[in-house]
């Protein structure tokens, strides 16, 4: 027993230069030579950082593309998702309310087109993406705000959507900070 | 939609068509073989005489356990002081406070039994000392320590072997270098790439484009979330886990790590055939893991897929799928895949909130976690899997009239009497567990109004998984169950441990009793392990054993909520 402890110890503590020690700087070494040095990968605007490229943040003024709702209100220190239960009679109000608000800003989208994403808040609360649906849906509101042609509008979009990799696996997606930055460029902002 | 299911079958197949070269390599290594990582030996032999080990010795199941739990002792006591003390140590940039007692108790044991039950937030509530030295390095040992575990298993089902099962500090110390280290370098090396952070640099403040303030944590996450996933602990670096977009930026990355976390269990089963030079046995033990596996996956794909019924009423379009608690970037069929392998391997890291799932993918959840051994964790799921072998191999024995054997051991009562236990603990810890707080609960809403985010049934359900999830060393939860208060912190930790080192000790000394028998030639009256039939009667008695018994307990929560949706 007390041959084991001091092995036991002393091993531990070896172990832990190897995992801890060896194992992190390594991955840090390599991480330098990574996009954004291993820091996340910034975005800047106008020489002025705005965010991070992974790292969704609240659009809810009615002439950028709104982002989705976030149970966390995109605080990007205290990830979380709103754990409501799907059958959860004061969440499904909640939603209903998030529905109808989507209705009354975008007239154009006809009832039981309202994305879905656009009513449901993300697992992190920080998504930083819409479907092209969810872009799409807005393109009349954003457009008639900033009164700018609703075509030109729509081609930013196209331009944005990220197809799933190799065409083949996983969602489409847009990513709303780049899409947003593309739209204040176009109005000259 | 085609591109999402797709996405799924190529990891699930990936990932089975690796495990099976890694199998062979697993088993070459522990056999102590020539293999192609042998320019390894020179730092295993620095840390053995580091330790003052000679692992040259053969140990018997006693001396096995002893060296086993006295150094996950050490372990213990050293992620308590660092977690009471985080707030004064270095490399704190954010400022975190240190852990209460009862938390730091219930994080510490956590960890140590490779779950990852988390009653804090990783922004908020680690310093990147405790998460590098803490949680990082628990995640490494633990993986190990199951991994050897299983191992002297194996070596107990080998003919012709007797006291001495290998030695312990062999293999686990080989586990590290030769598997875990290597492979989660390469996982994270991916993951840096695409983006995820690994830096000691705290929070970054910033003014978003819109004009909100706002601080972006990061630290060293990639090297973690490698081995979170690949020792299939789970403890995420953020409290989104990976859901988190640093933690999991890409549907590359998303795939990544759910291949890491699945390979290793199944490569684990390969390794028994490769090991025992019984493959027909591993194959068996595989289709049962996985026509078990995709039982649970194809309902929850389904649902989840198919979207919340209620909400689709309010005129929305369900094209992507329940999306609450989900990403958009991973979608739902990933979110579903993920979910399931996640809660049958007790790794429990998840990248959708389980908690806002429909009913029935909750309940295939829980259920992954209740049986436990459908792959189930780093080494230990086998281990899980052989307790439900003994019980089928005595039962099948019985209703032929033949004795019951296992690969021409014997088994008698003092080996079925562990496993019963063994496999009895489970419910009781759950089940009890769930009784308990469910009557503390009803006698007093008010006082406990804080535990539960949604009312009825799903609330019953969130306790009901908790105390699942802390038994099946797990460690995913409902999240929104209120859970860092003495009493979830005190009672999980107390099933953790149990349910850790009970399915531990249990198998071990099975095989330890076993390996010292007589052995008996096969003959044509020897009950065959190996075959389909056998394959179906070990299905049954998880199946019956592990599922049946939580039967009513589901009933009253995900079922009941089900009925009431559609």
């Amino acid at each position: 027993m007390k041959n084991n402890f001091a092995s036991a110890f002393r091993l531990t503590l070896a172990l832990l230069v190897l995992c801890c020690g060896v194992y992190p700087a390594l991955v840090w070494g390599a991480a330098l030579l990574a996009p954004g040095q291993g820091q996340g990968v910034q975005v800047s605007h106008k020489g002025r950082l705005v965010g991070f490229e992974n790292v969704g943040q609240k659009f809810d003024w009615p002439e950028y593309f709104n982002s989705r709702p976030s149970a966390v209100g995109y605080a990007a220190d205290g990830s979380g998702g709103s754990n409501k239960g799907p059958s959860n009679p004061e969440y499904l109000a909640e939603v209903n309310t998030h529905v109808a608000a989507f209705r009354q800003q975008n007239p154009s989208v006809k009832p039981g087109q309202v994305p879905v994403e656009m009513v449901t808040a993300s697992g992190s609360g920080l998504d930083p993406h819409l479907s092209p649906a969810g872009a799409y849906a807005q393109v009349e509101r954003v457009a008639r705000l900033r009164g700018l042609p609703a075509e030109r509008v729509r081609a930013l979009v196209d331009a944005r959507v990220q197809q799933p990799i190799f065409v083949l696996l996983g969602p489409s997606k847009v990513n709303v900070l780049q899409l947003n930055l593309a739209l204040d460029s176009l109005s000259g902002r | 939609m085609f591109s999402e299911l797709l996405g799924i079958a190529i990891i699930f197949g990936a990932t089975v068509l690796l495990a099976i070269p890694l199998g062979l390599y697993l088993a070459t290594v522990y056999r102590g073989d020539k293999s192609w990582s042998d320019f390894l030996a020179p730092l295993e032999r620095l840390l053995f005489r580091a330790g003052g080990i000679d692992a040259r010795r053969g140990m018997s199941w006693q001396q096995h356990l002893m060296a086993l739990l006295t150094i996950n002792l050490v372990w213990f006591l050293f992620a308590m002081l660092i977690l009471c003390t985080q707030g004064v140590l270095p490399l704190n940039p954010d400022a975190n406070p240190s852990m209460s007692p009862d938390l730091a108790f219930n994080t510490a044991i956590s960890f140590l039994v490779n779950c990852n039950l988390q009653h804090y937030s990783g922004e908020s509530g680690l310093s990147y000392l405790s998460q590098v030295v803490v949680i990082m390095f628990l995640q490494f040992v633990s993986a190990a320590t199951g991994m050897a575990a299983c191992v002297v298993v194996f070596n107990a089902l080998k003919e012709g072997t007797n006291e001495k099962l290998g030695n312990f500090y062999d293999y686990f110390v080989k586990s590290l270098t030769r598997v875990l280290l290597p492979i989660a370098l390469l996982v994270a090396l991916v993951l840096v790439f695409q983006g995820t952070p690994m830096t000691f640099a705290g929070k970054q403040p910033l003014i978003t484009l819109q004009g909100d303030t706002t601080a972006v944590s990061r630290g060293p996450v990639a090297a973690m979330v490698a081995i979170k996933e690949l020792g299939t602990n789970g403890g995420g670096f953020f409290g989104a886990n990976s859901a988190h977009p640093l933690e999991n930026p890409t549907y590359l990355t998303n795939m990544v790590e759910n291949f890491a976390l699945v390979l290793i269990p199944i490569a684990m089963v390969f390794a028994l055939g490769f090991y025992l030079k019984r493959r027909r046995l591993s194959y068996m033990v595989f289709g049962v893991m996985t026509a078990g596996f995709l039982l649970l996956l194809a309902p929850t794909v389904y649902y989840e897929m198919q979207g919340n019924p209620a909400i689709a009423q309010m005129g929305t379009d369900m094209q992507l799928g329940a999306m609450e608690g989900k990403e958009i970037r991973l979608g739902a069929a990933a979110s579903a895949y993920w979910g399931i392998t996640n809660t049958i391997i007790s790794c429990g890291s998840v990248n959708s909130m389980h908690d806002s799932h429909m009913p029935i993918s909750g309940m295939s959840e829980m259920l992954g976690m209740m049986t436990n051994a459908f792959y189930g964790g780093v080494g230990v799921g086998f281990l899980n899997f052989f307790v439900f072998v003994i019980i089928a191999v005595f039962i099948s024995g019985l209703m032929v009239g033949r004795t019951p054997e296992l690969l021409g051991k014997k088994i008698e009562a003092r080996e079925m009497k562990i496993a019963i236990i063994v496999a009895l603990l489970h419910p009781l810890m759950i089940l009890g567990g769930t009784a308990m707080a469910a009557h503390l609960y009803v006698s007093n809403p008010t006082e406990y109004a804080g535990w539960l985010a949604n009312p009825g049934y799903h609330g019953f359900s969130e306790m009901l998984y908790e105390y699942t999830s802390a038994a099946a060393n797990n460690g995913s939860g409902f999240e929104g169950l209120g859970d860092n208060t003495p009493f979830w912190n005190i009672s999980t930790g107390v099933v953790l441990l149990l349910s850790r080192f009970l399915p531990v000790i249990g198998p071990v000394a099975i095989a330890g009793l076993l390996a010292r028998k007589k052995y008996t030639p096969e003959s044509a009256g020897t009950l065959r392990v190996d075959t389909a039939t056998f394959g179906l009667m070990v299905f049954f008695v998880i199946w019956i054993i592990a599922a049946l018994a939580f039967f009513p307990a589901l009933a009253l929560g995900p079922l009941a909520e089900h009925f009431s949706l559609y």
